[in-house]
């Protein structure tokens, strides 16, 4: 328990420091990149892995968000209003994806959400007289909380930091709350779940809820960070990334969707100035996670090193080293 | 008047070429019980190799049937491959196989873009349908209507392959109990890799024939594979004639949406879509729900 | 007033009828037995009773309260609990953290999201007892995959009765067990106080027959026989069901 505790203050500082070690802005904006993408990941993991409900819609939600603070910022409010209509269209949107998407579970799932992601795209793409379709809008300023303003690289880190680490904290929370318990039981038996007294569809919708609100939460960060939005941040290909990054990071724990937006981002913007065909590897990445390494990069490198932790000891003493207990809860 | 002749003219073609795209999409939906998010990527392979073929890429120039059949045919390679190679190792979990087709279709969107470039590719209309056929005072695309004529002798071709053949009995056996054909000795891996070859040939074959229309380009996948899911929802996985219908009902709201409502195009494309799978899961004509 | 009633139930699936009929009452603190040839509708009547499935036409009194209506995980917090045939309990998770969410069912606890499951001491301390009703506290912390089927059977009974259940219904509890397990699971069966009624459906008649103070014969949906043990067993139809056809 207590080298749990060191090894997360380690990892704050080091998150905290990185941009006073690495002064390079490209990298540290890359670095934004992938707090703010890790946040849309967690919220996705949120239903994906610790609800069992695959969700090809997603960006539509974080880009419903987008949309809500650039439109309100264009219409000439200021940042508070803007956040905050954006915030409130992607939970009103999430609430309506819920209604939709939970009368059906698996494939049926996967193929509404799909079908309400197209829906938000197709309208940020034709509504031209709100959206302003394929040119998009651009957002002229960032926030300055606090009097502290967020134009430098850093300064926007910092910003987006603390909100990845509230997103986290929030998100480890709940999953060892009461009402995580109950989501995780009713990925695994939904059935024996309604047979024990919980409401499996408002359990769902709930969860459903604050994995729209991550989303929304990325999204505003989105827009700020690229300071403009348009309806490629919506498309389909968009919500299959996310979904990338929890599949390979590893759905069902906290550390997965960190790691798997890492990976995205940097195959994306680093790789890519190496080797042209990112997309290609992206999608090769996925295809050989799903098929060699299903649980993920997280508890697959977990499940590597134990096995080869174990294999030393036996190698060492001569007798098979002892069975791991149960995995241990994330 | 000719305005809304032309404009449903149109919308029967487009709904052809959905038939052809989708036909596929479906049996290997009713089948595997997974939407292939592939689907879209084969149609635009096709395509691409289509023209590749027309500009002389083997060394001799083909005509447009030729190149969109043997474009299809290696489609349909393609597509036995990735189900015998990816697909089968994940045998009874659909998830997994979903996942796996949305990875694919990642790395053949890019590597069309490496090797056909970025920009879009517009595809001659065959020899001899260039011209128009007069009604009245209305004119219409020679070729829109031969796309019709096609749509329509594939859609007997293969419901007579689906009726009266052996392979088209295992099919709908597979489609309705494959626990069941399993059980009677019907090789049900083997069919799969058939079945998922055939779906992508025809993606392919569907790409190339729409080619003089919609031309090739990126984002083409991207654009078509939505439009299959629609189709395949509204009428019905593993239903041809839910295959036909409801390829011919997108076309109509496809073509008319964008003339009538261009703000809302995609949103009446869709809702009907999820307003099928909220209130009637197993679509307009299938029997199996999803 | 019976602790659980059935009324005239009917249920048909496309063109089959697989309830017909059906009336039942079950006294406070009585041990009903439910038997009958396989495909007779015995785990179909549970369904429609938990209200899993909702039936045709009929009635479903839970102490006199018509429940025919009510949601089935509403039917849980009234006070009726049940097990089933096929084991479908939470590999993944520690026996203690299976018995944890039966208590969480019913407890306003399982909507909060704030506070943390493992420091709930008074919540996993319910759970230990229920495990150690059942004989298996001592092995509270591993994980359920690692459990003989005989264990998860036993962990299955104990969150049942962790819900402190005022009807308890019991899905073949014995299938799949050794002699021993058996043998343990009865006397588990046996030591449940008489505040607690019991319907069990099971086929194994050896085991089942002495736990039961009435016995119900299902036949096609339909009840063919229904009295005491004694009468049951003595009633020449329950012959016919079982060796003529």
């Amino acid at each position: 328990m207590n080298l749990k505790l060191v090894a997360v203050a380690i990892a704050v500082v080091a998150l905290v420091v990185l941009p006073y070690v690495i002064t390079e802005p490209y990298y540290v904006n890359i670095a934004s990149q992938i707090l703010l993408y890790a946040v849309f990941a967690l919220g996705l993991n949120i239903l994906v892995g610790y609800g069992g409900l695959v969700s090809l819609g997603h960006a539509g939600l974080s880009g419903v968000a987008a949309y809500g603070v650039a439109y309100l910022l264009a219409a000439g409010y200021g940042h508070t209003v803007a956040i905050a209509g954006g915030l409130a269209a992607g939970l009103i949107v999430t609430a309506g994806f819920a209604a939709l998407s939970l009368r059906a579970s698996g494939i049926s799932f996967i193929m509404i959400t799909l079908a309400l992601g197209e829906i938000v795209w197709g309208l940020a793409y034709r509504w031209i007289s709100i959206t302003n379709g394929d040119n998009g809008i651009t957002v002229n300023s960032r926030p300055a909380p606090f009097g502290q303003p967020l134009t430098s690289a850093v300064s926007f880190y910092n910003a987006t930091l603390i909100v990845f680490l509230l997103a986290i904290a929030g998100c480890a929370v709940f999953v060892n709350s009461p009402f995580g318990a109950a989501l995780a039981g009713t990925r695994d038996q939904p059935r024996r779940m309604n047979a024990l007294g919980f409401h499996v569809w408002m359990i769902r919708f709930w969860a459903f809820m604050l994995s729209g609100l991550l989303s929304a939460v990325s999204g505003v960060l989105f827009v700020y960070y690229n300071q403009f939005i348009s309806p490629q941040a919506l498309a389909l290909t968009a919500s299959a990334e996310g979904l990338l990054m929890v599949i390979s990071g590893g759905a069902a724990t906290l550390l997965g969707p960190v790691v798997g937006a890492a990976l995205v981002v940097i195959v994306k913007n680093v790789v890519s100035a190496y080797i042209s065909r990112w997309n290609f590897m992206l999608g090769a990445i996925f295809v050989a996670i799903v098929v060699f390494m299903p649980e993920g990069l997280v508890p697959g490198t977990v499940r590597l090193v134990r096995a080869a932790w174990r294999s030393a000891h036996r190698n060492r003493s001569g007798r098979p080293a002892a069975a791991p207990i149960a995995e241990p809860k994330p | 008047m000719s305005f809304w002749l032309l404009l449903t003219v149109n919308s029967i073609t487009f709904g052809g070429l959905l038939f052809l795209l989708s036909a596929g999409f479906s049996l290997i939906f009713g089948l595997m019980r997974i939407p292939n998010l592939t689907h879209g990527s084969m149609f635009m392979v096709g395509a691409y190799l289509g023209t590749s073929f027309l500009s002389g890429a083997l060394g001799f120039t083909l005509n447009f049937w030729a190149a969109a059949i043997l474009g299809a045919l290696e489609v349909a390679v393609l597509g036995a491959l990735m189900e015998r190679l990816l697909l089968r190792r994940l045998a009874g979990q659909q998830l997994a196989q979903v996942l796996v087709t949305l990875g694919v279709s990642f790395m053949v969107a890019d590597l069309c873009l490496m090797g056909w470039g970025g920009d879009p590719i517009s595809v001659a209309t065959p020899e001899g349908l260039g011209g128009f056929v007069r009604a009245g005072s209305a004119v219409f695309p020679l070729y829109r209507m031969a796309v019709i004529g096609i749509a329509v002798v594939f859609a007997i071709a293969l419901w007579l392959m689906l009726e009266r053949t052996r392979l088209g009995a295992m099919i709908r056996a597979g489609v309705d109990d494959p626990q069941m054909a399993r059980v009677v000795g019907i090789r049900v891996s083997q069919l799969f890799t058939i079945v998922f070859g055939l779906g992508a040939g025809l993606a392919g074959f569907a790409g190339m024939i729409g080619g003089p229309i919609l031309s090739v380009y990126p984002g083409l996948d991207q654009d078509m594979l939505p439009l299959a899911l629609v189709v395949v929802i509204l009428g019905g996985t593993g239903s041809l004639l839910g295959s036909f219908v409801g390829s011919i009902i997108v076309g109509f709201i496809y073509n008319f949406g964008q003339a009538l409502l261009p703000e809302l195009a995609y949103f009446v494309l869709f809702l009907p879509m999820v307003l099928v799978l909220v209130l009637r899961p197993q679509g307009l004509f299938g029997g199996q729900v999803l | 007033m019976s602790a659980l009633a059935v009324q005239n139930l009917c249920k048909s699936f496309g063109g089959l009828r697989v309830t017909t009929n059906v009336n039942l009452a079950v006294e406070s603190g009585e041990r009903r037995l439910i038997i009958g040839p396989n495909g007779a509708g015995k785990t179909t009547l549970f369904n429609l009773i938990t209200g899993e499935i909702a039936p045709d036409s009929g009635a479903v009194l839970l102490f006199d309260r018509d429940v025919t209506r009510t949601a089935s995980r509403k039917r849980t917090h009234l006070g009726m609990a049940r097990t089933y045939q096929i084991i479908t309990l939470f590999p993944r998770d520690t026996i203690l953290h299976n018995v944890t969410l039966a208590l969480l069912g019913l407890s306003p606890l399982r909507w909060n999201p704030w506070l943390t499951l493992q420091r709930q001491h008074d919540v996993l301390e319910r759970a230990r007892e229920a495990l150690k009703r059942v004989g298996l506290d001592h092995m509270a912390e591993r994980s359920l995959a690692e459990t003989s089927y005989g264990e998860k059977r036993r962990v299955e009974i104990a969150m049942a009765l962790a819900q402190e259940p005022r009807v308890l219904l019991l899905d073949e509890p014995f299938a799949g067990l050794s002699i021993d397990e058996r043998r343990d699971v009865r006397e588990l069966l046996k030591a449940i106080p008489r505040d607690v009624t019991v319907v069990m459906i099971e086929h194994d008649m050896d085991t089942a027959l002495d736990l039961a103070d009435r016995i119900t014969l299902l036949h096609f949906g339909e009840v063919v026989v229904e009295g005491t043990r004694a009468e049951v067993v003595a009633d020449p139809r329950t012959r016919e069901v079982y060796l003529g056809e």
